[in-house]
């Protein structure tokens, strides 16, 4: 039962994207069409999997001091081999995601679930719970995209909708239209969603940064306070 | 010159990194709270994405084509970005000490930034020369300024108001980010008609 947990916390009570606000460039950039956020919620997804994977297995040989450099290795290294795969079988696939693709390298869910969940956990453990974020991020992705392409550009998934084709609000499908519609959706994740809107105003719970942000925040609280 | 000029200004206004091509929005939506923290974040950013690009785009040019190694680009270009941004913190503090004080703290942040990553790769990809790639980071970088700093003033005026309990903390803000977004999409057409 708890391994099962493990999966399905990160689809909803702890979805990446939508609760613990992580990976947005991504989530914003690639979700003007449904086809191209399942394209980049599935490469996400796999190399989530495997890095999870192979970072816990490797948890006791990564010495502690070095280990953000040896994650990005891996990383990035996994990055390429999806880069490739997706050349090879899925070429429109990366025309549209294009620079999009490599960038996954840095996308801070992989690194803070590589940080927080894989380097801490068993083996199976850790591949469920990459399977279930990824999950996760692929929801989160397909949802905002549902909106932005029925209503932006009356289609879904490349089919013509009736009505709404029509009736187009294209500012939807341009980049004002990504974080409008994202921030309605996180709007709805507080109003219905069973926890409590955080006070703060950027969740940094999960993101392997969050110690040196605080750091820079921290400072400059210091230094407001010597200016009053 | 001209093509420099168009290249830098479009950077800056049209296709900025930020608000049109959603690169960096972490450094964007968790350190623009206060002009201080905006203002050094993105002095780091152009900082780093000078250099990056001085290195990066050599590497590329002189090493990864020519022995046809194109495919280790991503490993490479991050992999220099991470050991890039340890060295300059290092050089920073060693010998220019006031500088690492004010942006010493943002350096560690921007080896994930994705816009610094992100800048890099673009200049490879438009097939861009040194000077327009260099021409290109400069322009990224103010355009990320210039996000940071109005976004900071934006953000200090929703502090103050009476807002909805659901749209509290991030949702008003990308509402806001929203807005300014669409503000600048006014900017688009305005550069390539500015020298005809």
């Amino acid at each position: 039962m708890r391994t099962l947990n493990n999966f399905t916390k990160g689809i909803i009570r702890e979805n990446p994207v939508l609760v613990l606000v992580l990976g947005t460039c991504p989530t914003l950039a690639t979700s003007t069409s449904v086809i191209n956020a399942l394209g980049m919620g599935v490469a996400a997804t796999v190399v989530l999997l495997f890095s999870n994977i192979i970072i816990s297995a490797l948890r006791n040989v990564i010495p502690d001091k070095v280990r953000i450099p040896c994650y990005i290795v891996l990383i990035a290294g996994l990055v390429t081999a999806v880069q490739m795969l997706v050349k090879a079988y899925a070429p429109t696939l990366n025309d549209s995601l294009g620079i999009y693709l490599p960038l996954i390298v840095v996308n801070c869910i992989i690194l803070g679930r590589a940080e927080m969940f894989a380097s801490k956990n068993k083996v199976l453990a850790s591949a469920l719970d990459g399977l279930g974020m990824g999950v996760g991020f692929t929801l989160a992705l397909f949802l905002m995209a549902s909106v932005r392409e029925i209503f932006g550009n009356g289609t879904f998934c490349g089919l013509e909708i009736p009505f709404l084709a029509d009736n187009k609000i294209s500012i939807l499908t341009m980049a004002p239209g990504g974080f409008m519609v994202f921030g309605l959706l996180i709007a709805c994740v507080n109003r219905f969603g069973k926890h409590k809107p955080k006070k703060s105003d950027f969740s940094c719970e999960g993101c392997p940064q969050a110690e040196v942000c605080a750091k820079a925040a921290g400072r400059d609280a210091k230094e407001a306070g010597k200016d009053d | 010159m001209t093509n420099l000029i168009i290249i830098l200004l479009s950077a800056v206004f049209i296709n900025n990194y930020v608000l049109s091509k959603f690169l960096g929005i972490c450094p964007f939506l968790g350190v623009s709270k206060k002009l201080g923290s905006a203002v050094g974040m993105s002095l780091a950013v152009i900082f780093v994405m000078l250099i990056a690009t001085a290195v990066t785009w050599p590497i590329q040019k002189f090493l990864l084509d020519p022995k046809d190694l194109g495919y280790l680009q991503t490993i490479v270009f991050i992999l220099v970005i991470a050991a890039l941004v340890q060295l300059v913190e290092i050089v920073l503090k060693r010998y220019i000490p006031s500088l690492h004080r004010s942006l010493g703290v943002y350096l560690p942040l921007i080896t994930t930034n994705c816009a610094v990553l992100g800048v890099t790769i673009l200049n490879i990809s438009e097939n861009y020369t040194f000077i327009e790639a260099m021409v290109n980071s400069l322009g990224s970088g103010l355009g990320f300024m210039l996000a940071m700093v109005m976004f900071s003033g934006v953000r200090s005026t929703i502090e103050g108001s009476d807002i909805p309990e659901s749209f509290r903390g991030l949702p008003i803000t990308l509402i806001a980010a929203a807005i300014t977004s669409l503000s600048f999409m006014g900017f688009g057409g305005v550069i390539e008609n500015l020298f005809s």
